[in-house]
């Protein structure tokens, strides 16, 4: 019998159509394959800047999400009790009729009353420029219990952080060093930087409790205990200045190492023009730093006892506190072993240094032939930031890049456009309420010391999260997780309607998520009445947060829906190049749902809110696509930088074109603009970059900065905590204020509040590759590689526990407790416990079979977490969240372990929902072509 | 069609790097996607929102931890953890093939991609016995036997641009972890990387001879011990008066490189 | 390997039915009409009955008729072959026998060399799975051909020779358990040469590709405890060779007595090949942790 013939060219579809993904927030380009006007296949679109041809897992599922049975359908109007998931569809007039009969009164009377937080959407230049014209202060997205801690640190400390705002220099680095990362973050590129490093060679040192995923190709595990990463990293920084092994030329020219600090104020000295001080090396004397020819030394004292940085940087650093023996214990890993770290890193630094022949002129004015590499890369999200010491432990870290000379350095760590940008040209927070009238300005922002808090006249808080308070005065990305408890409880103040967008309040995205669902169904006493009177909720999905709202506004799926992933909000730039992309309807939705952007611009309209109409009072924008072509931010600059100008022949700045989005779909989805060759590193004092900065539209001048390893603003609080100024914190914050307003880093530890003598072991979670949040689960293919999530134990607490794999356990934190089952991991801290986040899911959820694993096995932490940390005996609360941002402290959760007998379910479970979408099929045989 | 060949023309394949696979699933997804559309029967799943989902799958991900053994000089090695993709191996002895009853299974003499012919497989089964590694697994809906083609609907493609004609699993993987290319030729890029970095094949003891190729992780945490790195963090000061004093002959030192 | 009925019910039916044609070939019992009608009666309904209830397990039996065409590499291909060319030869010997009251030799002897091969054909299809090492030995065949032979000469009246053979297969039978249970660790597959991650230390599974269970791990993964495969093999040994030859040696012959016999002895068969299939271990399950 002969072989048979094959077709080896078969026809791979009818058309491509290039987007960007939405299976997670990485926004990779991707290519649609079209069959029949179907969707067919999905891969990575080998010309986009963020994932160049590659494709993770839940991409290439993305097909399988365009057609999931738990798409909402119309829009929704709750008729059963909340909670209860008893709707009944109705138009989208009715629909706007209802969101206006509850929001067009607080406009007119007080916009405060309405709290609109969206969650892990990426348009949040857009829904904050609709919550400003409608006068709330009450605006934020998701970051305050995801992130802000590493933002905020890398933009107080050198303008610009991890993920969108920089990145390792693959290309060059010869020693990556990866601090707790999620591993859903940026995830494409760090695989393929990964793939990079891997591919020549060089070294990989993993900082993590768990050793999973990146950390599984770590050459190097450093498996530390959890919460202590400041501490590890200022022992390094230790050992580094005792060996000298510090970038000095580097500290002189391009930080505040050198600037003077005012021996009685501890702010920087400065001269008449506001410019700080250092004293020049040639003349001795105090000049301002930014001086053409200026020596700034690191080493000198100025006459009146003013010292530099450096040198309270040495006696803080070199004390035997931070020596590795003194920290080895509480981090988990031997001194000998912190030592060697520390040394591989100065070996690396500095002797395998190189110079890159780029010529390029500084700020000074002075030309440089080439560029001194420093190949020591790092990178680091959430596992460093969700403590409550999680600011300064990123600002440790990122100290300890910048004494060794490595951020901008080619090997080091790249900003991506529109970073470097120092924090004195972010806005400042905004909150001045008037009925009818626009936000006096952009919510969120970064204050500069107590004149820039979100206070009310009488101190109290402008703001329902009491972002940008003495609680919390640098808190940059609102306190989402902190919403609906204030709300509840009234303090600050009682809101009339909860408006959210794609957080899933109810279920994986809150903390205490069974406090959380009573404080959404309960209903005032005296009136009846819930608590929080109005719901309004938008999804895309038949989520948990569904059944807690009172009306829904039905999303579209990525695919059918119109978004801009822009330069004035989270951008997808890479280092080498500024860019920014669109999403585009690949497809048309087949239900009466609509994009959420566009939904604000018709409610916008309708309530005449500016920006939103014209001057004849008719709608501005007929959706998000027109609101993205045409809406002008300021002259010239909209959200697109791409193809601007009446012909579509500007980018950066230009007027509005309207054909801008068929320009940017014929280029694949995406525009970039590359960096000049020589503008590539140093940027932050590249004359070269800043010049082609301002061009684009990134700056409106050139604003070189020196790198903050201390960080003034933190001193003006701490002064005012000291009993000075106008503005100061009440009484009982004043201590913790100055402890924690620290300019620079120390480490403290947060065990002893979360009870760490009776509850000694961490209970972590990280979110698999494959799955993003709640996304994953209701994807067919996709819930087949997480269907439900045991906990890992590490193989000390198995046996300690008399536990095998598949036994179940009760876990207690001082919060509450859940019964789980387990499984035994070797390659994990031995006091740490983890599970993977947002794989259990509430019964009736998703479209979901009732008795599907994930409800019947899967299970969350949330339980254990409460939005405050337990009482301390001292008549007060303190929230579970940084003192310095708010950042939520996921991962501060002391929890301890016993066996239980296996119930029939994971413990606690909650009764079904009724599903507003019915079930999905039994079987799926899907395929599109014939 | 279910003897052998004697010898292939090639010997297409995958090499495998177990030093740089992080365990994303994204060759698991991309592959689900490119051969639930293209060649043959769509791979079905079953209970797909219900309690017992489970479908077919022509790569799977696993994972491992390996304890190394303890030495003297590492008395407590810390374990490691290794994702491990696996899919169809293409064996050069592929028992899978000669098992066959009705001749569906077969390996290309052009290529040596061991295929199923769908429409004369009878779905007995007997090839996912024969073979040790899992490759194959019977659709539950089409009652055919499934397995990686090494996208041979892909890799001739003129439809498809020459950067593309790789299996999707290839051109999916975000970490580079995943080779394809032809290992009966010594000078080809994979059969190279094989070489440098000790290529291996899996369960040879089961006399397969596997075409696809694992490379090995590299040896981890070996950092030399702080002795060995001692003299780079040669200490300068013991203390922030010691430290400033260096500071003053350092910079004195330093190459003022230009400063004006 | 899980142990599916319809595996089960083929290999232990169609085993006897062609261990019993296998002797009326040879002569044995020396039957001619009705008598000898019946006698083929009983081999045809095991070895037919056998034949389609291992369909039952395809995908696509509509297309069986192609599992002809690999003989020269599939032991499936050709036990399909045997089996339909025993069944042919032996219909036209037993047409002789019943209809024409003639016997023609020859061709009996052919159809229960036949017979003989088909049960062969089968136990090689085990046998030469490398990927079970529980199978691939020549205890397979042995085993196969040695049980047939036994429920043939049970079912054929040969009471001395099914004595015989009872012991003799009872024997192998315990020698493949024994040997059996050793063959996984002997053939030097484990977990370290699956992954090729011994040279770093010892492996152990970690998670799954999936949380769920997929076609592999029905198919080939069946955990019996140890306990409870003994209790098993004890009540196979007793049933299907202890019992009978117990019957035949010490009881006086009775009719109802050999039924019991018969009885006891497929049963017991059919516990040993539920047996055959649920304790045998295949290397894929190293993969999955599991043997």
């Amino acid at each position: 019998m002969a072989q048979p013939t094959l077709d080896l060219s078969p026809k791979v579809s009818d058309e491509i159509r290039k987007t960007t993904c939405y299976m997670c927030a990485c926004r990779c380009g991707i290519n649609v394959h079209m069959k029949d006007g179907k969707v067919a296949y999905i891969e990575g679109n080998r010309d986009h800047p963020v994932n160049q041809g590659v494709l993770c897992a839940k991409g290439s599922a993305g097909i399988m999400q365009v057609n999931a049975p738990s798409r909402l359908k119309a829009p929704l109007k709750r008729v059963g009790p909340r909670g209860s998931g008893e709707f009944e569809e109705i138009s989208w007039d009715e629909a706007y009729g209802i969101a206006e009969g509850w929001l067009r009164p607080i406009r007119e009377e007080d916009p405060s009353k309405l709290a609109f937080f969206t969650g892990r959407d990426q348009s949040q230049s857009f829904t904050s420029f609709w919550a400003q014209n409608f006068g709330t202060p009450n605006y934020a997205a998701h970051g305050g219990f995801c992130s802000v801690n590493m933002a905020a640190a890398g933009i107080y400390t050198m303008g610009g952080a991890f993920w969108e705002f920089g990145q390792p220099d693959w290309d060059h680095t010869k020693l990556f060093m990866l601090f707790g990362v999620a591993e859903d973050h940026d995830s494409n590129p760090i695989k393929m930087g990964l793939g990079k490093i891997k591919a020549r060679g060089a070294k990989v040192i993993g900082v993590n409790p768990i050793r999973s995923g990146y950390n599984a190709v770590a050459d190097e595990w450093v498996g530390i205990t959890p919460g202590t990463d400041g501490l590890f990293i200022l022992a390094m920084v230790h050992c580094l200045m005792k060996a000298g092994k510090i970038d000095l030329d580097y500290l002189a020219r391009w930080t505040n190492a050198p600037v003077l600090v005012d021996k009685d104020t501890g702010l920087l000295l400065r001269d008449k023009d506001g410019k700080e001080l250092v004293i020049d090396r040639k003349t001795g004397k105090p000049t301002a730093f930014d001086k053409p020819g200026v020596q700034p030394d690191l080493s000198a004292t100025h006459k009146d006892g003013h010292k530099p940085v450096l040198h309270l940087m040495a006696e803080r650093y070199m004390s035997d506190e931070y020596a590795p023996e003194a920290v080895a214990e509480r981090c988990g890993i031997v001194a000998s072993r912190i030592r060697a770290i520390a040394a591989e890193l100065a070996r690396v630094a500095f002797e395998e240094s190189f110079e890159l022949p780029i010529e390029w002129t500084d700020f000074r004015g002075e030309t440089h032939t080439s560029m001194t590499a420093r190949p020591v890369a790092m990178h680091s999200m959430r596992g460093i930031s969700a403590h409550a010491n999680g600011f300064q432990t990123c600002r440790a870290l990122h100290v300890l890049q910048i004494i060794l000379g490595s951020v901008e350095a080619p090997g080091g760590f790249r900003f991506k456009p529109p970073y470097p940008k120092p924090s004195k040209i972010h806005p400042k927070p905004h909150c001045k309420v008037t009925p009818g009238q626009p936000l006096d300005g952009p919510h969120l922002g970064f204050v500069h010391g107590p004149e820039d808090l979100a206070l009310k006249e009488d101190g109290t808080p402008a703001r329902i999260d009491k972002a940008f308070t003495w609680e919390n005065p640098m808190s940059a990305h609102g306190l989402m997780h902190m919403v609906i408890s204030n709300a509840y409880a009234g303090d600050p103040y009682k809101i009339d309607t909860l408006f959210m967008y794609m957080a899933n309040m109810s279920w994986n995205s809150s903390m205490n998520t069974g406090g959380v669902m009573k404080m959404l169904t309960d209903k005032d006493e005296e009136t009846g009445e819930y608590v929080i009177p109005h719901i309004i909720y938008s999804d895309a999905y038949s989520s948990e947060m569904v059944a807690y709202a009172d009306l829904i506004l039905p999303d579209t799926t990525y695919l059918e829906r119109h978004d801009c992933i822009s330069l004035l909000d989270r951008p997808i730039c890479e280092a080498d190049g500024a860019a920014d992309a669109i999403r585009w309807p690949v497809i048309e939705p087949d239900r009466n749902v609509k994009g959420f952007q566009s939904a604000l611009c018709d409610l916008g309209a309708r309530l005449g809110l500016p920006g939103f109409v014209n001057e004849d009072g008719s709608q501005k924008y007929a959706d998000y696509g027109d609101y993205i072509v045409n809406h002008v931010r300021k002259p010239g600059i909209g959200p697109l930088a791409g193809w601007r100008g009446e012909n579509g022949d500007q980018h950066g700045r230009g007027d509005p074109n309207p054909d801008q989005l068929n320009q940017y779909i014929e280029n694949g989805g995406f525009f970039v603009k590359h960096v000049p060759e020589g503008a590539s590193y140093m940027k932050p004092w590249n004359t070269a970059y800043q010049g082609w900065a301002v061009e684009m539209g990134l700056y409106d001048a050139p604003q070189p900065y020196l790198f903050s390893l201390y960080v003034e603003p933190m001193q003006k609080f701490r002064r005012a905590a000291q009993g000075h100024g106008d503005i100061q914190p009440p009484e009982h914050l004043r201590a913790r204020v100055e402890e924690n307003m620290d300019p620079l880093p120390f480490w403290s530890d947060p065990a002893p509040a979360n009870q760490v003598d009776d509850y000694p072991i961490t209970a972590l979670t990280q979110r698999p590759m494959a799955m993003y949040h709640s996304w994953g689960t209701q994807n067919a293919w996709l819930r087949q590689l997480h269907g439900h999530n045991p906990l890992y134990l590490p193989t000390n607490l198995m046996q300690a526990n008399d536990l095998k794999d598949g036994d179940w356990a009760k876990v207690t934190s001082p919060h509450g407790s859940i019964t789980v089952p387990v499984m035994e991991m070797a390659a994990l801290n031995e006091n740490t416990v983890w599970t993977w986040n947002a794989i259990g899911k509430r019964k009736g959820a998703w479209a979901l079979d009732k008795d599907a694993p994930e409800a019947t096995k899967g299970f969350l932490l949330n339980h254990l977490i409460h939005e405050l940390l337990p009482p301390k005996g001292d008549g007060l609360r303190w929230t579970n969240s940084d003192p310095i941002t708010g950042q939520a402290a996921w991962f501060d959760l002391k929890v301890r372990i016993e066996k239980a007998t296996a119930p029939a379910e994971s413990q606690p479970a909650f009764p079904p929902i009724k599903s507003p979408v019915g079930q999905g099929p039994k079987d799926l045989a899907w395929k599109v072509g014939k | 069609m279910t003897q052998l060949p004697t010898s292939t023309q090639k010997k297409l394949g995958l090499v495998i790097d177990l030093d740089t696979c992080v365990g994303c699933h994204a060759c698991v997804i991309s592959c689900k996607g490119w051969n639930t559309e293209n060649y043959g029967a769509p791979l079905s799943d079953q209970d797909a929102y219900g309690a017992n989902p489970s479908g077919t799958f022509l790569n799977r991900v696993h994972s491992y931890e390996v304890t190394p053994l303890a030495t003297s000089a590492k008395p407590h090695p810390a374990a490691q953890t290794i994702h491990f993709p696996k899919s169809c191996l293409h064996c050069e002895d592929a028992p899978c093939v000669t098992v066959c009853p009705t001749g569906a299974s077969y390996k290309r003499e052009e290529d040596g991609i061991v295929l199923v012919n769908e429409k004369d497989c009878i779905g007995c089964g007997l090839c996912a016995w024969a073979c040790p590694y899992g490759a194959r697994e019977l659709d539950q809906d089409e009652g055919v036997m499934k397995k990686c083609t090494l996208c041979v609907d892909r890799i001739y493609n003129e439809n498809l641009p020459e950067v593309d004609r790789t299996p999707s699993c290839v051109r999916t993987c975000p970490a580079g972890a995943r080779h394809f290319g032809d290992l009966g030729d010594p000078d080809s890029d994979v059969s190279q990387l094989v070489a440098e970095r000790g290529g291996m094949d899996l369960m040879p003891e089961q006399g397969t001879k596997p075409v696809n190729k694992y490379l090995p992780p590299r040896p981890k945490d070996d950092l030399p011990e702080f002795d060995v790195l001692a003299p780079y963090l040669e200490p300068v000061a013991e203390n922030s008066g010691g430290f400033i004093g260096w500071l003053d002959k350092a910079l004195d030192k330093l190459p003022s490189k230009g400063a004006n | 390997m899980h142990p599916a009925p319809s595996v089960i019910i083929f290999t232990t039916l169609s085993g006897l039915g062609f261990g019993l044609l296998f002797f009326l070939g040879l002569g044995m019992p020396d039957v001619t009409g009705w008598t000898a009608f019946w006698f083929f009666v009983i081999g045809y309904v095991l070895a037919v009955g056998g034949l389609i209830s291992s369909t039952f397990h395809l995908g696509h039996p509509e297309r069986a008729i192609k599992a002809f065409s690999q003989w020269r590499s599939s032991w499936l291909s050709r036990e399909g072959i045997c089996a339909v060319a025993a069944l042919l030869v032996m219909a036209l010997f037993g047409a002789g026998l019943v209809f024409f009251n003639s016997t023609w030799q020859p061709l009996g002897y052919l159809g229960a060399l036949l017979s003989l091969a088909t049960v062969f054909t089968t136990s090689m299809i085990y046998a030469q799975m490398k990927t079970i090492p529980r199978w691939n030995m020549p205890w397979t065949p042995a085993k196969f051909l040695t049980l047939s032979l036994a429920g043939g000469a049970l079912l054929a009246g040969q009471v001395t020779l099914a004595v015989i053979l009872l012991v003799i297969s009872g024997g192998i039978t315990a020698a493949t358990w024994a040997i059996g249970d050793g063959a996984f660790a002997r053939s030097g597959t484990d977990m370290e040469t699956a992954t090729g991650l011994g040279r770093i230390g010892k492996v152990k599974a970690f998670e799954p590709p999936h949380t769920g269970t997929n076609y592999l791990l029905r198919e080939f993964v069946h955990v019996v405890g140890r306990k409870h495969s003994q209790k098993l093999r004890i009540i196979a040994g007793t049933l299907a060779f202890v019992i009978p030859v117990f019957i035949l040696l010490v009881l006086p012959f009775s009719h109802v007595l050999a039924l019991v016999a018969i009885l006891s002895h497929i049963a017991g068969v059919a516990c040993a090949r539920w047996l055959f299939f649920a304790e045998a271990e295949h290397v894929v399950g190293l993969y999955y942790g599991k043997r």
